[in-house]
């Protein structure tokens, strides 16, 4: 995540709260130590048993919150899915959809995808995340392993740019169809509309000077 | 047929001869028409069409009066609503997010709260009031949201009687929002922390004073639809899915039940204290529109029940606080409703400009600036009426949210309209449809 400096969102104006030197790094998440509590260690034990490639598939696991976020690399992604759904202690038979995240300053991991999983049989959460570099923005559709993803995961492409191969008929969905650009981006301003007053302009919201 | 038709004009595409029907003369249509052998008719029903539940596009292509595919097109509400709260503080992201599944606004409003107070850390810090304030609040948005897709359901299947009934139920509802929060709609009252305010004087009274007349107004509905032979005949094995299919299309709510499957977050993963409520889950195994529309009118009973018990509570909790104590986080303007409706209390501006210079500061830094959240993501669900109101949060450590993503019930769900309608007739797509009671400006978003 990025490092913000200073107090306020706007550069160029004069800073007059003596804040300005102010240096602040978003934490940056490392692995989680075994044991992670919950039922958390029982399903990394069970994905373990189940997907022998597991040490390979999983970049990290982070519990954090309550929470059990399991990164995947891209290239296991498919397999990783099918395995939690397949496997009978496992059982995450419900994708709760997909979620785009922007990272540009995570440098060859700008774009993030979320999966939170429900177990409806055993009552268990967990999520996974994949990551895939803006200059290659292809993850494999999960579709054929959760049909219920196929709207969300039309909603990523068209937010965030992230291509879903094999998906059936990847296309935007919220946004018109010729609509350029992925409006979730971070380098996708806000926009609005400058209302002039007596000469004087109202920026547009991402424009305006605001608190970090 | 040579002369040109604004209505109805030809054109020559690889699949053949295609018409496009917008209105005008029909017999001269038809006589062209009747000369092509195929007979495959593509009809585009919305997005303005009164029967489809709102901005709601569908392509329906048919054979005769039987639909061989379905298919929804979205996106005519989209607001850029998860965009906008990544411009503003985590408590504005409230007015945003209760704009998005306009018919539960407090759903949003709590799935998005219990996501920030999990992202925050105070989960289990929130005054036992307030959730109970909550739980009661949801209930009711719970009924008003099911008395419209009951009325406009049925209205859409043709019977107008009982929107009616189900509107004057509605509005008795709203006057109870209206009461609490100043508000009968996009209230903006459940909080980061806590709610706005504390319920006014006679609340409670009032509560269960239209408790009982909604239940004995539910009856008239129930008299006019339950076992009506018109009505079954509509409802009945149409729109049909199974278990399997639900689960495979991450369906949630009211469909999964009517597939026979008792799963209900406030059961499965209670929140806001809802394992402290006593209330069954309401399920049909019939897996269709009539199966779907019991399971509503029967929440709404379960509803009532949670709604006195809630009341009980509130009675014995009178006079304790309704925002965490840490007034990091707390909103420290208070707001009152007076003659003239929702304004600010007159005594918290008297100590903020005249008594107190650091209740001031403390106030415009905490309003102006907010709170800053800890870097993290985390997810948090209600059981909305549609489904599983998911909202996932991303921060990173400042004051303002850098991703809201909701995985709204409704634009989920809204895909089960294929499987639902392909190989049924045209008409019935209607009933399916309002069975799933999807909400466009939650599907869009």
């Amino acid at each position: 995540m990025s490092e913000n400096i200073g107090m306020f969102g706007a550069s160029g104006s004069g800073d007059t709260s003596g804040f300005g030197g102010l240096v602040r790094s978003a934490a940056n998440f490392g692995s989680s130590e075994r044991p992670y509590g919950s039922y958390f260690d029982e399903v990394a034990d069970e994905l373990e048993r189940a997907y022998p490639e597991f040490s390979d598939a999983i970049e990290k696991v982070i519990v954090d919150r309550g929470e059990l976020t399991l990164h995947v690399k891209r290239e296991k992604l498919f397999e990783t899915a099918m395995k939690l759904r397949d496997t009978q202690s496992l059982r995450f038979e419900v994708c709760l959809g997909v979620n785009g995240v922007h990272y540009p300053e995570d440098k060859d991991r700008e774009l993030h995808a979320v999966y939170p999983l429900l177990s409806m049989t055993h009552n268990r959460r967990i999520r996974l995340e994949v990551s895939v570099p803006d200059s290659d923005p292809h993850l494999p559709s999960l579709v054929e392993v959760w049909a219920g993803n196929n709207w969300h995961e039309r909603e990523t492409w068209d937010m965030f740019g992230i291509i879903f191969d094999g998906h059936p008929g990847l296309t935007r969905i919220l946004m018109p169809d010729d609509w350029p650009g992925h409006p979730q981006r971070k380098d996708y301003p806000l926009g609005g509309i400058p209302i002039e007053y007596k000469g004087a302009t109202v920026p547009a919201p991402s424009e305006r000077r605001s608190y970090r | 047929m040579t002369t040109h038709d604004a209505y109805a004009s030809a054109t020559d595409t690889t699949e053949g001869r295609v018409y496009s029907v917008t209105g005008g003369d029909w017999d001269s249509l038809v006589t062209e028409i009747g000369q092509t052998k195929e007979e495959r008719v593509v009809v585009n029903m919305g997005p303005q069409h009164p029967s489809t539940h709102g901005v709601l596009r569908l392509v329906l292509e048919l054979e005769g009066e039987t639909i061989t595919e379905a298919r929804a097109g979205i996106g005519y509400l989209h607001t850029g609503i998860e965009k906008n709260t990544e411009y503003r503080t985590w408590t504005q992201g409230v007015t945003f997010v209760t704009r998005m599944d306009y018919l539960a606004p407090i759903f949003n409003e709590t799935a998005y709260c219990l996501g920030v107070e999990k992202l925050l850390g105070i989960t289990n810090d929130i005054p036992e009031r307030a959730s109970e304030i909550r739980v009661l609040m949801m209930e009711l948005n719970r009924i008003s949201s099911h008395m419209v897709a009951l009325g406009t359901g049925a209205l859409e299947l043709g019977a107008l009687s009982p929107m009616i009934f189900a509107f004057r139920e509605r509005e008795k509802v709203l006057d109870v929002f209206e009461m609490v929060s100043g508000l009968r709609m996009n209230m903006a009252y459940v909080r980061p922390g806590g709610v706005a305010q504390d319920l006014p004087k006679g609340a409670v009274a009032k509560i269960r004073e239209t408790v009982k007349e909604l239940r004995h107004n539910f009856k008239d509905n129930e008299k006019l639809l339950v076992g009506n032979t018109i009505w079954m005949m509509r409802t009945k094995g149409i729109g049909y899915l199974d278990l399997a299919g639900c689960i495979t299309l991450g369906i949630t709510g009211p469909v999964l039940r009517s597939a026979g499957m008792p799963w209900d977050l406030r059961k499965t993963d209670p929140y806001c204290g809802y394992e402290n409520y006593e209330f069954d889950v309401v399920t049909t195994d019939t897996c269709d529109v009539y199966g779907r529309f019991l399971i509503r009118m029967q929440e709404l009973e379960q509803s009532l029940r949670i709604i006195e018990q809630a009341c009980d509570k509130l009675e014995k909790s009178e006079g304790q606080p309704v925002m965490v104590a840490d007034k990091k986080i707390a909103w420290p303007s208070q707001l009152s409703v007076g003659s003239d409706g929702i304004g600010n209390s007159l005594e918290h501006i008297r100590e903020i400009m005249g008594t107190s210079m650091e209740s001031l500061i403390h106030h415009f830094k905490l309003v102006t600036e907010g709170f800053r959240v800890p870097a993290g993501q985390v997810y948090a669900a209600v059981e909305s009426p549609r489904g599983e109101t998911g909202v996932h949060l991303v921060s990173d450590g400042g004051t303002r949210p850098y991703r809201v993503h909701f995985r709204e019930p409704s634009f989920n769900n809204l895909q089960a309209t294929s499987a639902m309608a392909e190989g049924g007739m045209i008409a019935d797509v209607i009933g399916a449809v309002a069975s799933i009671d999807p909400v466009m400006g939650g599907v869009d978003r």
